[in-house]
């Protein structure tokens, strides 16, 4: 007989619940985000008072004041190198960011593959909805080429950057992608990320109801989610479609899209997955897996990997240098010190 | 040899040892000035070096000197003007050429004093004192290198090793010129070099044979004695000021009880903090260096947002890039130092060198109506209690605090009694349960103390205390964000009101000097030991004057206004065009007194020069 796991739930969604009416536009995929966060929150069990949520600038970067936790609402880009300082202050608290694809990748972009290679442990949720919706309306770093926007009226003529791309070339430990209508996959990622001691990057694919509506539609859509996307389970088959009769398969080098029982493949063609390996070409070429080249979008944890976490080294490397010496006071330290003289 | 040795008494010396970036001047010059320390003399130093890490060989900008002045009391600086140069090259002779006294000696290495060594300098003779008009100095030419290296023959050291002791060689030599044991410069040796035995011996040795040197032939007619000062009684040990600024900080949180956390990036002359704090993990402390200047001051400000005694050190550059996040830091009212250690500007300027320029970056550097503490440090040792007092004020009021000190107090060291912590008060952050009386539920993340106007610090981990902060403009009350009018103009005042709060909490203004004199002299910051040098010696020369040196900037001192009106002039003197000037002016309006007197020039005052300008304007001249 199996054990059954018995659960103590201390906390319920709503007590991470802030008294704040939310203002976020009807219809916003950031309402759901916040949701899944209240519940999975409680699914961690975690105390109100030792979770912080930190935030930069954007619709996105709202979310701390709905919250009935500790929270910063910052300035533009910045929110993950806050989080790094919240993070390494206190390891005992639970870090959050909240941020936007603008917020995150254009100007803090660099706070951003920093947090990443150092794997503090923070878990950022990027709400990626391809335009600045707070500004109203300009394209961002996820927009694709030709893009049309108020700032690109003859369409953007740059490439967009690919989350994971930038993560896992900032040696990303952790990487799960969900989208904001499937609440129950969010949660699942959102509990995950937080059990993962590292920096965790959840990026939600978020619709903007007002300057981008429906830009996630051929993933989110009922009608076509099951045939365009992928959801990832450690150990499981890569398996998909209406019918579940789609798999991910090994072709040369490159991954490919079959149903089984045609061209020969069978499920034992199928591959299983493993977020925990060290190298993580595969885990790149799943999370970059788009419709366009035939394959569905990857979703759930892609990258599930346990590497030293930046603030527990720094705490070890306190512990050692005060195991080697014993603590002083300041003045007892200046004393012992070189070049000290008295004068009697 | 002469036997007929006079050893002259003196008060004060200043010696620059000066040579290539590679020839280790500022070890000679560091070794010098510490053994001069623990010998008993009161000391100054200042470290003027290139950018450039080693720019080409015997090249004029690559000349590194060291300068230091030692004497038996009243050493208030390193000196404007030196009475011995140590010259390694003819670079270096050529750079500090200006800055001879009459009658110096210029102690240089012969060997290095060749053809090619002189073109290198942009010498057109082959008589580098003829040509530069030297006629007023004593040279003094010994063959360093060689005798260094017949000294070294036999170490087992390599050639190149063996040349780098020349700079002990000299070293001994000045050590005989002024009298100094050696055994304590041994001792020194010893502590720098104690994983490299091989290389103390070898530096042992070029510093004896230099001293015996000097000793058997006499190399001057009279050496001379600065004797030991009688300071007070205590443990004393030598210190820069960036090293004071980052004890300061440990200091005051330990005072604090809390943990201490610096978030840097590396920026000339400021690193040496971040490097002194990351040492020094026995202490529990967490410095971080971050990707940039803006990661600097958001993580402190994050894990001051999580309780921590939070600072950031940086140069004015740096600061520039960090307004946008002092302004989060005056909005959401947490507690932060921010160390400015200002060096020429604007821009990339002159990294290596000094000045007051960054007054008003500190002061309105930032979007909004966005008031703060600024503090500025009066010397290397003043350093360590400016740091302590911005991290009393940042953690008591809440608030940011600019602790504005210099690439020349930086870099400067000077002997430093080790304080009494017993001495210092303890620092008591608002926390919210302690302070607040009343049921959590009703607390609210901008209630505040009525009378400081301080608001309380709810720290993560705390329950019952869950709240939210941020940039945007809070209602006063409810603390949930607002753009009500009103309640923004009242914002904007309580947090300006808050700031003037703090001159309760400050000492008032001092005056040095003549109180009923006609001038009175205001200096701030690094300039401190060169205006009180300049207001002595006019004061000894039987004028009146007065001097008051201001290390409260924002806010100013509560009599500071009573100060500065009983004088018929006041000459502020500062390293900028006018800054602190124009800020008095823009405090006190009513006040017509105010005179400036600046210089930009990325070296310090010249203490001369003050004498000469301060007497002709007290002359009306």
């Amino acid at each position: 007989m199996e054990a059954t796991e018995i659960k103590y739930q201390k906390h319920l969604a709503k007590d991470y619940k802030s008294e704040n009416a939310v203002r976020w536009c009807p219809g916003c995929g950031d309402y759901a985000i916040l949701t899944c966060l209240h519940k999975a929150l409680a699914e961690l069990n975690l105390e109100p008072h030792d979770t912080a949520v930190i935030s930069g600038i954007g619709c996105s970067s709202r979310l701390p004041y709905y919250m009935n936790t500790y929270g910063f609402h910052s300035i533009h880009g910045r929110a993950t190198a806050i989080a790094t300082g919240v993070k390494v202050a206190n390891p005992a608290l639970s870090v959050w960011v909240a941020t936007g694809d603008g917020d995150s990748l254009a100007i803090g972009g660099n706070h951003f593959i920093h947090a990443i290679r150092r794997n503090v442990d923070i878990n950022i949720i990027l709400f990626n909805n391809k335009i600045y919706g707070l500004t109203k309306g300009q394209y961002s770093p996820t927009s694709s080429r030709g893009f049309v926007s108020k700032s690109s009226p003859y369409g953007t003529i740059e490439d967009p950057f690919r989350p994971a791309e930038l993560c896992f070339g900032a040696r990303g430990t952790f990487f799960a992608r969900a989208i904001d209508v499937d609440m129950k996959n969010q949660v699942e990622v959102m509990v995950e990320a937080a059990r993962h001691k590292g920096t965790s990057v959840i990026e939600v694919l978020q619709n903007c109801v007002i300057f981008n509506d429906g830009i996630h539609n051929k993933i989110s859509d009922r009608s076509w989610k099951a045939d365009n996307t992928v959801t990832l389970k450690q150990g499981e088959k890569m398996l998909y479609g209406k019918e579940n009769d789609k798999g991910i398969v090994l072709d040369g080098w490159n991954l490919k899209g079959v149903t089984i029982g045609e061209d020969g493949y069978t499920l034992d063609d199928v591959l299983v997955h493993d977020a925990t390996t060290r190298d993580n070409t595969l885990h790149l070429k799943l999370a970059l897996m788009e419709s366009t080249d035939g394959l569905p979008v990857a979703l759930g944890v892609i990258r599930n990997v346990d590497e030293p976490s930046y603030e527990r080294d720094y705490e070890k490397q306190i512990e050692e240098a005060q195991k080697n010496a014993p603590r002083k006071s300041f003045t007892e330290f200046l004393l012992k010190s070189s070049n000290v003289w008295e004068v009697k | 040899m002469p036997t007929n040795l006079v050893v002259t008494d003196i008060k004060q010396v200043t010696i620059r040892f000066s040579g290539d970036s590679g020839d280790g001047m500022q070890l000679s010059g560091t070794l010098f000035s510490t053994l001069s320390a623990i010998f008993g003399n009161e000391i100054a130093t200042f470290p003027d070096f290139p950018a450039e890490i080693r720019a080409p060989q015997g090249s004029l900008h690559g000349v590194s000197g060291f300068q230091v002045r030692i004497g038996a009391k009243d050493v208030y600086n390193s000196g404007d003007k030196t009475d011995v140069l140590v010259a390694m090259n003819p670079a270096a002779l050529k750079v500090n050429a200006q800055h001879l006294k009459k009658g110096s000696i210029v102690l240089y290495d012969t060997d290095s004093f060749q053809k090619k060594d002189l073109d290198k300098a942009q010498f057109t003779t082959p008589d580098p004192f003829a040509e530069l008009n030297l006629d007023h100095i004593q040279p003094i030419g010994v063959a360093i290198t060689s005798m260094t290296k017949s000294s070294l023959e036999g170490s087992g050291l390599e050639n190149k090793e063996m040349l780098r002791s020349k700079n002990m060689f000299a070293l001994g030599i000045v050590c005989w010129l002024f009298n100094r044991p050696l055994e304590i410069a041994d001792k020194l040796l010893e502590q720098k070099f104690s994983r490299k035995p091989k290389l103390v011996d070898a530096n042992i040795k070029a510093l004896t044979d230099g001293y015996n040197y000097g000793n058997n032939i006499h190399l001057t007619a009279s050496t001379y004695r600065i004797d030991p000062i009688e300071s007070g009684k205590g443990f004393y040990t030598d210190v820069n000021g960036n090293t004071a600024t980052a004890y300061g900080l440990i200091a005051a949180a330990e005072k604090a009880g809390v943990q201490l956390f610096l978030g840097s990036y590396p920026i000339t002359p400021a690193t040496d903090i971040l490097q002194e704090l990351v040492k020094r993990k026995d202490f529990g402390v967490k410095a971080l260096q971050m990707e940039d200047e803006i990661a600097g001051i958001t993580s402190s400000l994050g894990a001051s947002f999580a309780g921590c005694l939070a600072a950031t050190s940086t140069s004015g550059p740096g600061l520039a890039l960090k307004s946008e996040a002092l302004g989060l830091a005056v909005m959401t009212e947490l507690p932060l130092v921010v160390i400015d250690v200002q060096r020429s500007g604007p821009s990339t300027g002159m990294p290596t060198k000094s000045e007051q320029t960054d007054l008003n970056q500190a002061l309105y550097g930032r979007n909004g109506e966005s008031p703060l503490v600024v503090i500025a440090a009066a010397s290397p040792t003043d350093c360590f209690e400016t740091a302590f007092e911005s991290s009393r004020l940042a953690l008591e009021h809440m608030t940011p605090v600019i602790l504005l000190t210099d690439g020349y107090i930086a870099n400067g060291s000077s002997a430093w009694k080790i304080p009494d912590m017993r001495d210092y008060p303890d620092i008591k952050p608002p926390y919210v349960q302690n302070h607040f009386n009343g049921d959590a539920g009703e607390w609210k993340p901008f209630l505040r103390d009525e009378k400081t106007l301080v608001r309380y610090w709810g720290i993560p981990g705390t329950p019952n205390y869950m709240h939210r902060i941020g940039g945007l403009e809070k209602d006063q009350f409810t603390g949930v964000i607002s753009s009500n009018p009103e309640n923004h103009q009242q914002m904007v005042n309580i947090r300006k009101q808050k700031i003037q709060n703090i001159a309760g909490f400050i000492p008032e203004q001092e005056l040095t000097g003549d109180k009923d004199a006609d001038t009175l002299i205001v200096g701030w910051g690094g300039t401190y030991g060169h205006l009180l040098e300049a207001t002595l010696r006019i004061l000894a020369d039987g004028k009146k004057i007065a001097f008051t040196h201001f290390r409260y900037i924002s806010p100013l001192p509560k009599n500071s206004y009573n100060l500065l009106k009983n004088f018929k002039r006041v000459i502020v003197a500062e390293q900028n065009n006018g800054q602190f000037a124009d800020y008095l002016s823009s405090e006190f309006p009513d006040l017509k007194n105010i005179r400036k007197f600046n210089r930009v020039e990325g070296q310090p005052f010249k203490v001369s020069e003050l004498i000469e300008e301060f007497t002709k304007t007290m002359e009306g001249k």
